[in-house]
């Protein structure tokens, strides 16, 4: 396109980082990013893809530092800059957008000020020209009102809106590189599309280069043009998106590839049979925060749904947030009271129930959940976690309740692991733990909230997988909640499509994935990764 | 982190130095604390009295080892009643939410809006200067910031999907109660605990410099460094030993509380 | 703004219910000091007739949720009574007092704040380095010395030691202020050191918090420098906490310095009580308590009102 196209407008030379303790981060790592180009850096938590970003921009924390290599930033070595130089290059040359919408804004200024703020450091503008600007910008990353905007507070915005604010902050000054590290991992399904194409619009409109940083194969292949694949703080593999997604050299890159929502049509649907657990004209307001002087106005997260599951069958429940699908899980658990409609166990109405019915209920139903950090009790050991539901069944000797407990962490891939705190376990690890506390009792019903969007890709395939195989063996009927379609696809006899506390759409796998009716699913449809090719 | 070790070491090494002469005072001291002897007065300090001696001939070490007793024991029974009382009630109001927490919200409010030492002043209009006078007086108005430090634990912890699980899994609300949400308040309550006990020994010793606390010939670091002031000039020693002190101990403690916060704090624990 | 009303008007009428509860507190107070309630408010000294008209203004015959009617309204009224001690009103004689102990805290903890705040940011930035070390070593200790011996020591070195300013007593800034200021230098100083301690630690420990997030990254990767990175992005946010802090201290202070005022001799409000609980002169213990947690609500009230300037997310939830 121009001369400088020989040279990469960003070319990392071998750059090593270590801790001030010398424990190594990042080792040799070398890639380059050319002129008007989105290249992805890619890799899992831990493999160090964030650390390589900031240290482009030297926003390294204190006690991590670049030891030998180069950054070149068109020709300029980043880390032999003056302070004052990498000033000038941050913000005007290189912009950096975040992956915690709500917390990189600054609270306490309106969105105004921050943005104006970059604009003046860099550029002699009045301050009502750089006003304009930014509102001229919000309104390319299509946020309705930008005067207002300007004279709000971030936390007027949700998260999504944010990130396209920052998206705004950023790209107001026009750098020659956007690094945007994992801009959408935080959010849900359609909101992450509509960053995404926000983002790949403007950067194209001003011919900004893109260093996108992320753990998800399915953005790469969708907007990325070379990718590098980081594993551990080392440089495993490296090329054009086509060749490395189709032809991937390296084992891992193929486990990354293989964690990709895949369409599966091996599972055989359970026979008709009568609902084991069933939602009649379900209804559930929330009181917003009500105190001693107001009553906050109430709001009706679910509003009439009915939905029954059969035994040993899996329904998934997919939509954005606010759907009300969470809200619909925990109601059909009987843990949120109900302001309209019934739930039906085994044919028997909850509300009117006796105390026997009620626990036989309790009982039989169980919850996995979303953040497996918050739901382990952090004193209890692993063992004491996974066997506590046992308190409440049949008497058990100790030796028999040991047993148990170590049959099902075997289960669950943790074998000899039950003396550990959960703090000394991996999200995965964790998350496995909560599945075997929920399926230890054989309950009859299992309601997974969202369990695998905290974790990475290839760990929710591994997750997803082992849910599949408890579900087999145990036999019992789930509610899977989620708001990827790519990985209900794994596991789901039913889809059930929640938009706005109400039912849009339900039907089989292959009706919803393959002829969705309802615009929502469609759009849901559309926004989910995938690698095209896989399906 | 880099100074953790530090301050657990300097803090219980001053504590202990504290709390060993309260309880070496409790078996000898050089001399008998209360004994007169005219003679021997406002003596600076010599190889015979390491601190000199006060107004009445008395022997200033032997003094401060006993009023360190008397501080320990105010301090350690006031925050027993304080913490007792503060998390019987703040578990009731984090638990009961509702109407029982408004009414005990309330009333811990109106208790904290009287700065700590002066409801205790207040109170021991009632109770006249003595001992148990102000445990009960500083017992009840340090109370109300367990209430709210038990409180708030409670209702942040009960907001943790662990609880929620613990509900699935069919616990009733009081084992609940027990078994996950008590447990993980323990951190910040023995944290404030510890605070508290500075908070205490500053008090008393306010108090009895006031001349409400406890009252003279019992030694107590307030109350010689009340009858130093008369001295100042003529004889220093005897203002800065006691001041040293509580000094120490507050020290002590500070540094102490340093090291737990640290060691509690719930980031160690996620990342 | 719609949202910051409700917060203002939310937060008004949580202080009612607060304020209703400390009158009962302080009139039960009072009544549960074993005696004749008429015999405790005149003192010993008074007629049989003084007694019985005050039995029947205090309404003693009524049952006692009336006698705290009759109170309530007087005090509401600004009728505070009589000091048994001497026969003064006690309200002038209380904000006659208190202009004392205001103006030694206020001008106190206004140059703590001022010498806190810096250092605390600072040791935040320079988190575990030399500096930071220096800074919460210093405040730490001061944290840990009792205000009336600290008062004590200085007043032992700079007036009798140096004698470079005198030792007790209290001038009024209207008359003298030349001479007013040398006679509050001391205390101010001491209770100014005290403070210190606890807001820089304060400050420290929430500008760390901030330091940690990401939109002080974002400052950073906009080209900002690092000091309007701290002063523009940190310091605001990190203040917030810091400046509920100050009025904690501010509405505690307020009430009256006792022991300072005790080392300084200084006619405060906190000596007041002190001298009316040895005379037991109850209608100013009764007073003094109620105006000291009027004050330590006022504070607060006026601390949280001011909140959402430092914190425009409070007025959302």
């Amino acid at each position: 396109m121009n001369a400088e196209t020989s040279r990469p407008l960003l070319d990392v030379r071998d750059l090593r980082v270590t801790t001030s303790n010398g424990h190594p981060i990042l080792h040799d790592v070398s890639f380059d990013v050319e002129a008007g180009s989105i290249v992805a850096l890619v890799g899992e938590s831990g493999s160090g893809k964030t650390v390589a970003a900031r240290a482009a921009m030297r926003l390294l924390p204190k006690a991590i530092t670049p030891v030998s290599g180069k950054i070149l930033f068109e020709g300029n070595d980043v880390l032999k800059m003056t302070g004052s130089e990498i000033r000038k290059v941050r913000g005007a040359e290189i912009g950096m957008v975040f992956q915690e919408p709500m917390v990189s804004l600054n609270p306490a200024m309106t969105i105004g000020a921050q943005l104006v703020e970059g604009l003046r450091l860099h550029e002699k503008l009045s301050v009502e020209a750089a006003r304009a600007r930014a509102s001229e910008m919000l309104e390319r990353v299509k946020i309705p009102n930008p005067e207002a905007c300007l004279a709000a507070f971030p936390h007027q915005f949700s998260g999504g809106m944010r990130q396209r604010i920052m998206l705004a902050s950023v790209m107001l000054l026009r750098p020659k590189l956007l690094i945007a590290d994992e801009p959408t991992t935080a959010l849900d399904t359609l909101t992450q599309r509509e960053v995404m194409e926000v983002m790949v619009d403007l950067t194209r409109t001003f011919g900004t280069s893109v260093l996108l940083i992320t753990h998800n194969l399915g953005l790469v292949a969708q907007y990325a043009k070379k990718v590098f694949v980081l594993e551990r703080g080392r440089l495993i593999e490296s090329g054009p998106v086509e060749e490395v997604l189709h032809r991937p050299k390296e084992q891992y890159t193929r486990t990354l590839i293989d964690a990709l929502p895949k369409r599966d049509h091996g599972r055989v649907p359970p026979a008709e049979a009568a609902p084991l657990i069933e939602a009649r004209g379900v209804e559930v307001t929330f009181s917003g925060a009500g105190n001693m002087f107001s009553t906050a106005e109430k709001k009706l997260a679910v509003r009439g749904v009915s939905l029954g599951v059969r035994p040993g069958e899996v329904v998934a429940v997919v939509g954005g947030s606010g759907s009300g699908k969470t809200t619909l899980g925990r109601a059909m658990l009987g843990l949120l009271p109900l302001s309209g409609g019934d739930i039906l166990f085994r044919g028997r109405p909850m509300a009117s129930a006796d105390r026997a019915a009620a626990r036989d209920y309790r009982l039989q139903c169980q919850l996995v959940f979303q953040d497996p950090y918050s739901s382990l009790d952090p004193r209890q050991k692993i063992a004491e976690i996974v066997g506590e539901p046992l308190i409440h069944g049949p008497k058990l000797s100790g030796r028999e309740k040991a047993e148990r407990v170590s049959d099902i962490l075997g289960e669950v891939g943790l074998a000899g692991l039950g003396d550990r705190y959960p703090h000394a376990l991996s999200g995965g690890q964790r998350q496995r733990v909560a599945i075997a506390r929920a399926v230890i009792r054989n309950p009859a019903f299992v309601v997974a909230d969202e369990p695998v969007s905290a974790l990475d890709m290839t760990i929710q395939k591994q997750v997803l997988d082992l849910f599949r195989k408890l579900q087999e063996n145990h036999g019992f009927a789930c509610l899977f909640i989620s708001h990827d379609l790519g990985a209900v696809s794994r596991v789901a006899d039913r889809i059930v499509v929640m938009q706005q506390g109400l039912i849009v759409e339900e039907g089989s796998v292959g009706q919803i994935l393959d002829h969705p009716q309802h615009p929502y699913t469609q759009a849901l449809l559309e926004a989910t990764p995938t690698l095209g090719l896989a399906a | 982190m880099i100074r953790q070790p530090a301050n657990l070491l300097i803090g219980s090494a001053l504590l202990i130095f504290i709390g060993g002469m309260a309880l070496l005072a409790l078996f000898w001291t050089p001399y008998e604390p209360a004994a007169i002897k005219l003679v021997a007065k406002l003596k600076p300090p010599s190889a015979q009295f390491w601190l000199g001696t006060d107004e009445f001939g008395r022997d200033v070490v032997s003094r401060l080892m006993t009023g360190a007793v008397q501080s320990m024991t105010v301090a350690i029974l006031t925050v027993a009643f304080a913490i007792t009382v503060g998390t019987i009630t703040g578990l009731i109001a984090g638990y009961t939410r509702g109407l029982v927490d408004r009414i005990l919200m309330v009333f811990s409010d109106a208790l904290l809006a009287f700065p700590g030492t002066l409801l205790a002043l207040g109170l021991m209009v009632i109770s006249g200067p003595n001992k148990y006078g102000i445990i009960l007086a500083l017992g009840i108005a340090y109370s109300p910031s367990v209430l709210r430090v038990v409180r708030a634990s409670v209702l942040s912890a009960r907001e943790r999907e662990y609880v929620e699980a613990s509900r699935v899994i069919g616990n009733s609300e009081f084992a609940t109660m027990f078994r996950h949400v008590l447990p993980n308040c323990t951190a910040p309550i023995v944290v404030l605990a510890t605070s508290m006990f500075g908070w205490v020994v500053l008090a008393e010793s306010g108090l009895s410099f006031l001349g409400l606390g406890v009252p003279p010939p019992a030694p107590t670091w307030g109350n010689m460094l009340s009858a130093a002031r008369t001295y100042i000039e003529k004889a220093p020693w005897l203002g800065l030993a006691p001041g040293i002190c509580i000094s120490m101990t507050l020290l002590g403690i500070n540094l102490l509380g340093d090291a737990l916060r640290d060691r509690f704090d719930p980031r160690m624990e996620q990342r | 703004m719609h949202a910051l009303s409700k917060y203002v008007a939310k937060r008004l009428l949580w202080t009612l219910p607060t304020l209703l509860i400390v009158a009962v507190m302080v009139f039960f107070l009072v009544r549960m000091i074993p005696g004749d309630p008429a015999q405790l408010i005149l003192g010993d000294s008074a007629s049989p007739d003084e007694l019985a008209s005050l039995r029947a203004n205090l309404g003693l015959d009524q049952p006692v949720a009336m006698q705290f009617l009759y109170w309530l309204g007087n005090v509401l009224r600004g009728d505070l009574g009589l000091s048994i001690s001497n026969g003064a009103p006690v309200l002038p004689l209380m904000l006659d007092r208190f202009q004392v102990s205001a103006t030694i805290v206020l001008i106190a903890v206004a140059l703590a704040t001022l010498i806190a705040v810096p250092a605390g940011l600072v040791a935040a930035w320079r988190q575990n380095e030399h500096v930071d070390v220096a800074i919460v070593a210093a405040s730490t200790l001061l944290m840990s010395v009792p205000s009336f011996w600290l008062g004590l020591v200085l007043l032992l070195v700079f007036g009798l030691k140096l004698g470079w300013l005198p030792v007790v007593g209290y001038v009024p800034f209207t008359e003298k202020p030349w001479t007013a200021i040398t006679y509050v230098i001391l205390p101010v100083v001491t209770l100014m050191l005290i403070e210190v301690g606890v807001l820089t630690r304060m400050m420290r420990a929430s500008a760390i918090e901030i330091l940690r997030l990401e939109y002080v990254m974002h400052a950073r990767a906009k080209g900002l420098s690092e000091r309007k990175v701290l002063l523009r992005h940190v310091l605001p946010n990190a203040f917030a906490p810091t400046w509920t802090m100050i009025g904690l201290v501010l509405g505690g202070l307020l009430g009256g310095i006792a022991v300072l005022e005790t080392v300084f001799t200084l006619p405060g409000l906190g000596r007041l009580l002190v001298d009316a609980i040895f005379a037991r002169d109850y209608p100013v213990v009764q007073g003094c308590l109620l105006f000291t947690a009027l004050i330590y609500v006022i504070v607060n009230l006026i601390v949280d009102l001011c909140y959402p300037l430092f914190d425009p997310r409070v007025t959302a939830s």
